[in-house]
């Protein structure tokens, strides 16, 4: 039931049941409201289970607590509840008139308002108006390992091993919501298979969990199934949007509006509080005069929705890529032309947008120039007009996409690094980041055995574990390189200078006079390489360690152009991506092979989004879209390789001119695909399309235009 | 039930519940937990072994339907503690994987279809590993290590 | 995700299997590949309390030409179907479908008899059977029946197969020189079809079509439109009649009928019509 009081939960079978250690709901655990990574709005909490309502299917509403994992499942059955029905809402836009509100207490759906009242002569003076309406529509996540989480009590300490992205911030949350002081929550993330921004804060599931071993006094674990994932992890997305651009007939904009209906999904948590960032980066790459952007975020019964790679900035490219778009077939004037000439000028930076955000680096212009010689446009646009002449049943698309987007935001971050120097001259690097497929171990391994001289076979780096690194940031938002790497290069710089100086006290001279010779790892006068200390050796006197914190100069604004080239089959509406061009400029590049792969997953999912993924629920809030054959979960089959340019325009917010590249793919390709959707139809005078761009979707909007 | 599986060369004897999945068995049985398991509806790929040499979806093959057969999982793929399947080092040299969850099942998926196709174009590539969900990659490295591997042997 | 409990039995023969079938009753599933049957028990939407496993009885995996026939065993998997030099050079259609059904892993464990016996109007070889119009031979306590492919669909996940029957085999017609082909409409590889057509050319033709309705469908209209003359895309305008596509996640009933014509007509062009 996605919405319905319940009455009455008969576990009495259940507890019967083989293998039953024990059920229990929300009275009998007791615990406080689980905020999520925050807590949006202070009237609608939201308990870690269910308590007389159910808001969305999916809530969990009983722990069953079972020996083996089999027989959890068939007690589960056991479980009978009665609900008194009441009525669903799962449009955002029908939440918004209040006539089914959720949370009793709020009085109200709306759990966020931002911006101002519109100005109705924002656009006066603009010789052209175009305005839409925009599905920035629901994705499942669907990282491939789903969420799990165990716990152990030994009397004083609880330790948690929990899949998750932010360790430290999960260690605060379970002591916090358990009643227990600092110190008495060790946790542990493990390997984690995959998070992209829902693998953050605690659960009620997790919750419940460790409260579960603590008062039963055995180690418990949980791990949900793929339909529980989908039902409850979270949803990515959801924003309805109104774009409403201006400008004059020869291309120049004057003034952009983006009006933004979040759906925060039952609850309200981070996802309601996505539109923010939505708003920051809402005129995107371009120097528009006036720009207004307002956000209502409401409940509805659905999941709730989380961060999901971009968080925000996604929905603000796809918005003013598709409005600069829908402006350029109104003026007829080329896409690329129409962004070259309101591209924010090289000169400008650090360049402050119209809703308030300062950019620190960027060269637009010639992100867009790369992209264009890379696909080699005017190829693809000859043989876009070959075909239109001829009728072909197969139409060519080409789509722009030129973004900009924050990262290690929205505001200036800073993240520790220790290292500690071992007995045999090699380093042990703690890192407050907590990387799952990022490459920390490499990357910060790298940045160390660069200052430090010491190879980085020799080199450990150790994270995720809260007894060996009590603060740490952990990884998301693209944060970890220009926070957490900073923080490396920072300790080791702190580092070589402690070094500096004990080996000058051991050779008796000069700190200043001191080099260390990078390539043999060891300290010497300067002019005397043969008298000299090694790390080990310097380490043996007295141990090593520097303990840094880097506190980053601002947030940093990775940028980008891509360009989609689609296949549309114009008898089915069958889209092909044939080949995704990218420029993804995120400051200095560490590693390339690490970069890349970043690029290529961000890339998948930013097609995926524009392509074929959508979450769907039926009018009675039921998810019809709970497992991976009925969610389109973008295969191999349906991408293409990925054809990447490379960009570095460093920034001064950290010393490694570094900025995060692990967003940036995702925010591109999802404007571009669609563009180059909507562009292979152009001729038949269709302006939008929605995402997904499934083929019945692009065939109905064939068929509209033809009639 | 009894069951007696060949799994990575060594002859196992468990007895087991008929509805026990073969991935559960291999995990939770025989702590292999290299083979995971990423969906229920055999759609992810993520759970793929050899059974008699071919990749199958071992979340949805029953452990006593495993009986009197070999199963290799990742662990076993390997020629020696010290030595990758050219599999594994191609993955690993063309960044095939990031997260990993996906990878021991997209290996063995892997080597098996080269073993049918050996020499395949991407499209083929592609196509073979249909079966195999990743979130990390993008499939783009895990395409490039698939070829390479097809150059070196791969299909062991 | 994980079936209810069941008892499992292993025939290891024919026999073996019609003896645990006649003892268990309606209790009682067949299984074999298992990869139409257990995805249904891990959801729990099906739960038999007795698993007959057939799936090691050799002498139901074969492919072998007899007469103007190609008879395949109910055990043969998908991909040794894919894969037979005998189909390929004697029956193209039908080893050109298996390998589109599921993905590589699941034909290897799939087998024919399993997925015609589940009636599924979405998969592939239902339809490609009925349009080759080939036979099922099933056998059951007192000896073998056959019926035709267009018999042997009653309804959704309904065949003519008795429960106490094992569908033993099916027979396509040897045919080295027919024209064929298969238009499978998915967003996503892997996916069942939103709508497929099966096309073969013999002489005849025979045109089946995949989720256009409960059962797969023989497109008599369209094989009647060309057999008085009709170019591919006339016929082809014919290839929703008699059908009742459904409206889903995935198309509405429109779209369906709108793919039905135009796969029918790639299918027949590909086919030479």
């Amino acid at each position: 039931m996605a919405h319905a009081r319940i009455t009455s939960i008969d576990a009495t079978d259940a507890a019967q049941a083989p293998g039953v250690v024990g059920v229990f709901t929300l009275a009998d655990v007791g615990l406080p409201a689980v905020p999520g990574i925050i807590l949006l709005n202070q009237d609608v909490k939201r308990a870690p289970l269910a308590d007389d309502v159910v808001r969305f299917v999916g809530e969990p509403i009983v722990a069953i607590v079972t020996e083996e994992r089999y027989q959890g499942e068939d007690a589960a059955e056991l479980v009978f509840v009665d609900y008194e029905p009441l009525p669903v809402v799962v449009d955002p836009e029908q939440a918004l008139k209040d006539e089914v509100v959720l949370h009793e207490v709020a009085g109200t759906n709306v759990v966020m308002r931002l911006g101002e009242p519109p100005d109705e002569h924002l656009f006066d003076g603009c010789d052209v108006v175009v305005t839409e309406r925009i599905v920035n529509q629901r994705i499942g996540i669907a990282p491939l390992e789903v969420r799990s989480a165990a716990a152990a009590w030994d009397g004083e300490r609880l330790t948690v091993w929990q899949a998750t992205q932010m360790p430290q911030a999960s260690r605060d949350a379970f002591q916090a919501m358990l009643g227990l002081e600092p110190g008495q929550v060790h946790l542990i993330a493990p390997d984690v298979g995959g998070g992209f921004g829902a693998k953050t804060g605690v659960s009620g599931e997790e919750l419940v969990m460790a409260w579960l071993a603590r008062h039963l006094d055995r180690p418990m674990r949980w791990l949900e199934n793929r339909t529980e994932n989908m039902l409850a992890m979270g949803h990515g997305r959801a924003q309805i949007q109104r774009v409403t651009i201006g400008g004059t007939r020869d291309g120049q904009l004057q003034a952009y509006r983006l009006e933004i209906i979040a759906d925060s999904g039952a609850y309200a948590g981070f996802g309601g509080m996505l539109a923010f960032m939505t708003r920051m980066m809402a005129p995107g790459v371009y120097a528009i005069p006036k720009v207004e952007s307002t956000s209502v975020s409401v409940v509805t019964n659905t999941t709730p929705t989380v961060a999901y790679r971009g968080a925000g900035r996604p929905e603000a490219a796809a918005a003013i890529e598709r409005a600069i778009d829908l402006y350029a077939a109104e003026i007829g004037v080329d896409p690329v032309e129409v962004r070259r000439k309101n591209l924010v000028a090289n000169d400008a930076f650090p360049y402050t947008n119209a809703a308030g955000t300062t950019y620190d680096s960027g060269d637009y212009q010639r992100a867009l120039d790369l992209v264009v010689e890379a696909a080699d446009y005017q190829a693809l646009r000859a043989e876009q007009q070959r075909r239109r002449a001829s009728n072909d049943v197969h139409q060519l698309g080409i789509g722009v996409a030129v973004y900009v987007e924050v990262t290690g935001g929205p505001y200036a971050g800073n993240e520790v690094a220790k290292i500690e120097i071992t007995p045999d001259g090699g380093a042990k690097v703690y890192t407050g980041t907590s990387p799952h497929g990022q490459g920390h171990v490499t990357a910060w391994s790298m940045l160390a055995s660069e200052e430090l001289g010491i190879p980085m076979d020799r080199i450990e780096v150790i994270h995720g574990d809260t007894d060996l690194v009590p603060v740490g940031g952990g990884t998301a938002g693209s944060r970890s390189l220009q926070l957490g790497g900073a923080a490396v290069h920072q300790a080791s710089l702190e580092l070589v200078e402690l070094a500096r100086k004990r080996a000058a006290e051991e050779l008796e001279a000069n700190p200043d006079d001191i080099v260390l010779d990078k390539i043999d790892g060891r300290f010497h006068v300067a002019g005397t390489p043969a008298v000299g200390k090694t790390w080990a050796e310097l380490a043996i006197v007295e141990p090593m360690t520097v303990e840094s914190t880097f506190q980053a100069a601002s947030s940093t604004f990775p940028f980008g152009a891509h360009i989609a080239v689609v296949d549309v089959d114009t008898e089915t509406g069958k889209v092909t991506v044939e080949r995704l061009i990218a420029v993804d400029d995120a400051g200095r590049i560490l590693n390339p092979l690490i970069v890349e792969g970043q690029r290529h997953g961000g890339l998948a999912q930013g097609i995926a989004q524009a392509l074929c993924e959508e979450i769907v629920y039926d009018e009675d809030g039921n998810l019809l879209t709970s497992n991976l054959a009925d969610f389109t979960f973008i295969s191999a089959a349906e991408l293409p390789s990925f054809e990447l340019v490379p960009m570095e325009t460093p920034t001064t917010a950290n010393p490694l001119g570094a900025k995060g590249i692990g967003e940036s793919g995702t925010i591109g390709a999802t404007p571009a695909v669609q563009n180059a959707v909507v562009d292979a139809l152009s001729h038949l005078g269709i302006r939008h399309i929605d995402m997904p761009t499934t083929p019945q979707r692009v065939w109905g909007a064939i068929q509209g235009a033809v009639r | 039930m009894n069951v007696s599986v060949n799994v990575n060369g060594q002859q196992r004897e468990d007895d087991v519940e008929p509805r026990l999945l073969l991935v559960h068995y291999l995990r939770d049985v025989l702590g292999l937990t290299g083979t995971n398991v990423g969906c229920d509806t055999s759609s992810c790929g993520a759970c793929s072994v050899h059974l008699d040499g071919e990749a199958v979806k071992s979340c949805t093959v029953l452990a006593v339907m495993a009986d009197g057969r070999s199963v290799t999982t990742i662990e076993g793929l390997a020629p020696s503690a010290d030595e990758m399947h050219p599999m594994q080092r191609a993955f690993q040299e063309n960044h095939g994987l990031q997260c990993g969850f996906c990878t021991p099942g997209m290996v063995m998926a892997a080597t098996s279809l080269l073993r049918e196709i050996p020499d395949p174009t991407e499209q083929q590539v592609r196509e073979g590993l249909e079966g195999n969900l990743c979130r990390c990659t993008g499939y783009h490295n895990i395409v490039q290590a698939v070829l390479a591997a097809a150059k070196s042997g791969g299909a062991q | 995700m994980i079936p209810a409990p069941f008892e499992y039995v292993r025939a290891t023969s024919i026999d073996e299997a019609l003896g645990a079938l006649a003892e268990h009753g309606d209790e009682a599933k067949l299984i074999a590949g298992g990869h139409s049957l257990l995805p249904l028990m891990k959801l729990r939407l099906a739960t038999p309390s007795v698993l007959i496993d057939i799936g090691r009885i050799a002498e139901l995996s074969y492919i072998r030409e007899e007469g103007d026939e190609i008879r395949v065993g109910g055990l043969t998997r998908h991909h040794d179907v894919e894969h037979s030099p005998v189909l390929r050079a004697g029956c193209g259609l039908l080893s050109h479908v298996a390998g589109f059904v599921g993905d590589p892993q699941v034909r290897h464990r799939g087998t024919i008899g399993g997925s015609l016996a589940h009636g599924d109007p979405a998969s592939d070889l239902p339809a490609a059977v009925v349009a080759l119009g080939g036979s099922l031979v099933l056998r059951g306590p007192g000896g073998d029946r056959v019926v035709a492919a267009g018999d042997f669909f009653e309804g959704f996940l309904e065949t003519a197969l008795a429960p106490d029957e094992i569908l033993a085999e099916v027979r396509v017609p040897k045919t080295p020189g027919a024209a064929w082909s298969y238009q499978k409409f998915v967003k996503r590889a892997q996916d069942w079809a939103i709508v497929g057509a099966a096309v073969v050319r013999n002489g005849h033709t025979g045109v089946a079509l995949v989720n256009m309705g409960s059962t797969p469908i023989r497109a008599t209209a369209v094989e009647a439109a060309l057999a008085s003359g009709a170019s591919a895309a006339e016929a082809a305008a014919h290839a929703d009649e008699g059908t009742s596509p459904s409206s889903d996640l995935n198309a509405s009933e429109d779209y369906r009928r709108h793919l039905a014509h135009v796969l029918v007509r790639r299918g027949l062009e590909e086919a030479g019509a």
